[in-house]
């Protein structure tokens, strides 16, 4: 049926018209998006908060320890690896910046401060978000349109409690982990990079990355990879417990690009949150 | 005192956006009872059954266990009820990551305090019930069709529930994978005693199992009772249904269904004068409960159709139309024989069969490896009948007149005694 902004030529065809401006043409566009993600963030806070209770019950332990494999050990060669070349690509930038300022002598404090407070817990995040949380999506995603979520509730067994929990659980234990390795590692990509291959001195390196090293710098690196951790794991099995819901696909393709919605959008979170906790550490 | 039933819809109307798919759907589900909910695909069979289990949620209406509100149950309540109530997914919704063991003890491992040995103990005896040992440690998509079913099945069993609901549970599967199912389900209702709730589109054999049929149509919920009040409802839904869903014979042994039966049976009798007689047979499969017990239920289905089928080719040759009418009977009628005639019929079919028909019967207790013996009876009965008279009243007679006309037992191994 013919709106207002429609009219009808004489054969009976509805011809469109322009809709007249209107000026709540700005609220609607942005209202409704507004009203959206607000009951999407409040979605996600409840989601995180129950699941994160569940974590506290014994019977999570075996789920935890399997989700650790996956999450941490299984992440482990990949997040080393990226760090090794991280830290050797920042040794020979480092290296060729403060030679021109005859201070080549503090390329231990640049690369373990860059490595420590910043680049180790956001490429880790990143790469275990790659790696991890899009095999967390797709697989709770293929679980609930196939009615195995269903299934759990139809045998009592709490969905967010038996899938989620253990996924955060070993978030909150893996991140860290992974995050130190990845510094540690990147030290030495640096030392490779700076001392072996352009002729640093190495005991100058060595002693420049402890003493430049506080406490604080890894305290600040290991609550950002928490919160990193946390984000990650909540989006990504967000988008995949509620697949269903998706307006846009249905089915395998629903999977597809929840899986796709839960790396961006953990990617852009895990800058975001990057600058919002190291604006509060600093 | 009048039953009360243990679920109730009343006035169930569910929405999905601003398509209805319940509209004010009224129905009681008793206990103790199988009740079968039949319809065409997509009118919203599941989405009732979802409601039950709290899945959906109507939009309007209530849905009442034992007289409660279950959206007004508090946890503790709706927790007590739930413990009560087992879903048979239409897809089985086996998890693809774990064996058919892991499977089966989920739910109590996640949702009882059993020890151990005492789980693995229960989660074997109910794999073995559903004849799926062999594949207790493979994954379902290693699996037939049928075994995830069975799966799917003792799953819903291994928590000992009260109420079982079966989202299409024959779905997919060979006719005599279709009524072994059909059999396992009424077998452990009767043995365990549950109140089941099943969608199926095998008409007639549903018939042989459920006490009440519900028909929904046009959502709505068109008829509620026995199978028999059923074949008396008049409503274009069952014509509708019964055009689509039954077939005029069936599709390996030939015979007819029950209600093309009693059609032919009209038909071929008016013609004939009201003083002509005819006779009728029932034949019986004996004790098949036990037969079930010691050879499972595929096999039992195996001989029952081999049964069947013979039945239909040899009497189906001098004239006669049979059909199934419960789970372990079959009737003939010999619409142009009298009795004496029908005597001399059943004894060459008595002699052809022990020489013959038998073998079929042997090679699916052959085929099996059980450690007991197993006794299968086949009985059989005839009386004579007229015209005007009820087809049911002469088939009673010909029941009252049984008696065994093969006997085969076996030792050990299906060895022949």
């Amino acid at each position: 049926m013919a709106d207002d902004s429609t009219a009808q030529d004489t054969a009976g065809t509805e011809i469109l018209e322009r809709p007249k401006f209107s000026w709540t043409f700005f609220f609607d566009l942005f209202g409704k998006k507004t009203i959206s993600i607000n009951g999407n963030l409040g979605a996600i806070a409840i989601f995180l908060f129950r699941s994160f209770f569940m974590i506290f019950h014994y019977k999570q332990i075996p789920a935890i320890v399997q989700q650790i494999y996956f999450i941490g050990a299984k992440s482990a060669q990949i997040v080393m690896l990226v760090g090794f070349f991280t830290g050797m690509v920042l040794g020979l930038q480092l290296y060729h910046v403060l030679v021109k300022f005859g201070s080549v002598g503090v390329l231990g404090t640049a690369v373990a401060l860059s490595l420590i407070r910043e680049m180790g817990p956001v490429l880790t995040a990143i790469m275990i978000t790659a790696r991890a949380g899009s095999a967390m999506t797709a697989e709770i995603g293929i679980q609930r349109i196939s009615e195995q979520i269903d299934a759990l509730h139809t045998m009592r067994i709490d969905a967010l409690g038996y899938l989620i929990s253990p996924r955060i659980a070993a978030a909150i234990i893996s991140f860290p982990i992974l995050t130190a390795f990845f510094d540690l590692i990147g030290i030495i990509g640096g030392w490779i990079s700076g001392c072996v291959l352009l002729g640093v001195n190495s005991g100058a390196y060595f002693y420049r990355v402890i003493s430049a090293t506080q406490m604080e710098d890894i305290t600040g690196g290991f609550v950002k990879s928490l919160v990193f951790g946390i984000l990650v794991v909540t989006i990504c099995c967000f988008q995949g417990f509620f697949t269903h819901m998706r307006t846009d696909s249905y089915g395998a393709r629903s999977v597809s690009l929840s899986t796709t919605s839960a790396v961006v959008i953990s990617c852009v979170m895990i800058l975001i949150s990057d600058y919002v906790v190291t604006s509060f550490i600093l | 005192m009048e039953k009360q039933p243990i679920i109730e819809f009343k006035g169930v109307t569910k929405r999905f956006d601003v398509r209805t798919i319940l509209n004010r759907v009224d129905f009681e589900i008793y206990e103790g009872d199988v009740t079968t909910l039949i319809g065409l695909s997509g009118t919203g069979k599941s989405v009732t059954l979802k409601h039950i289990i709290g899945l959906l949620k109507p939009d309007e209406g209530q849905i009442l266990y034992r007289g409660k509100p279950i959206d007004q149950m508090s946890k503790r309540e709706w927790n007590a009820y739930i413990s009560q109530v087992s879903y048979m997914f239409q897809n089985n919704a086996l998890f693809d990551s774990m064996t058919i063991f892991e499977n089966v003890a989920l739910p109590l491992r996640q949702t009882t305090k059993l020890g151990k040995k005492e789980i693995e103990d229960k989660v074997l005896a109910s794999i073995d019930q559903c004849e799926l040992t062999e594949v207790a440690y493979k994954y379902p998509s290693e699996l037939s069709g049928g075994m995830q079913k069975r799966a799917a099945l003792a799953r819903a069993l291994v928590t000992d529930p009260s109420i079982v609901l079966f989202d299409e549970p024959t779905t997919g599967q060979d006719p005599i994978r279709k009524n072994a199912i059909l059999g396992m389900v009424a077998e452990y209702q009767k043995r365990f005693g549950f109140t089941a709730l099943l969608i199926s589109h095998e008409i007639p054999d549903v018939y042989f199992i459920s006490n009440r049929i519900l028909a929904l149509y046009d959502k709505k919920i068109v008829f509620q009772g026995t199978p028999d009040e059923f074949e008396e409802f008049d409503h274009p839904f069952r014509e509708e249904i019964l055009t689509s869903l039954e077939s005029l014979q069936e599709d390996i042994t030939g015979l007819y269904s029950k209600r093309h039966f009693k059609v032919r049976y009209q038909t071929d009798l008016s013609k004939r004068h009201p003083d002509a007689t005819y006779a009728a047979a029932v034949f019986t499969l004996d004790d098949i409960d036990t037969i079930q017990e010691k050879l499972g239920h595929d096999a039992t289905q195996q001989i029952i159709r081999s049964l069947g089928s013979y039945i239909n080719k040899h009497f189906g040759a001098v004239g006669g139309f049979s059909s199934r009418q419960t789970i372990n009977e079959y009737a003939t009628v010999l619409p142009y024989s009298d009795l004496e005639e029908a005597k001399r019929i059943m004894e060459d079919f008595t002699k052809d069969f022990l020489e013959h028909g038998i073998k079929g019967l042997e090679a699916v207790v052959h085929g099996e490896t059980h450690e007991e013996c197993v006794e299968i009876n086949i009985l059989a009965g005839l009386a004579q009948g007229k015209p005007q008279i009820e087809i049911e009243s002469v088939m009673e007679f010909a029941r009252f007149d049984q008696k065994p006309i093969a006997r085969f037992e076996c030792q050990t191994g299906g060895q022949k005694k």
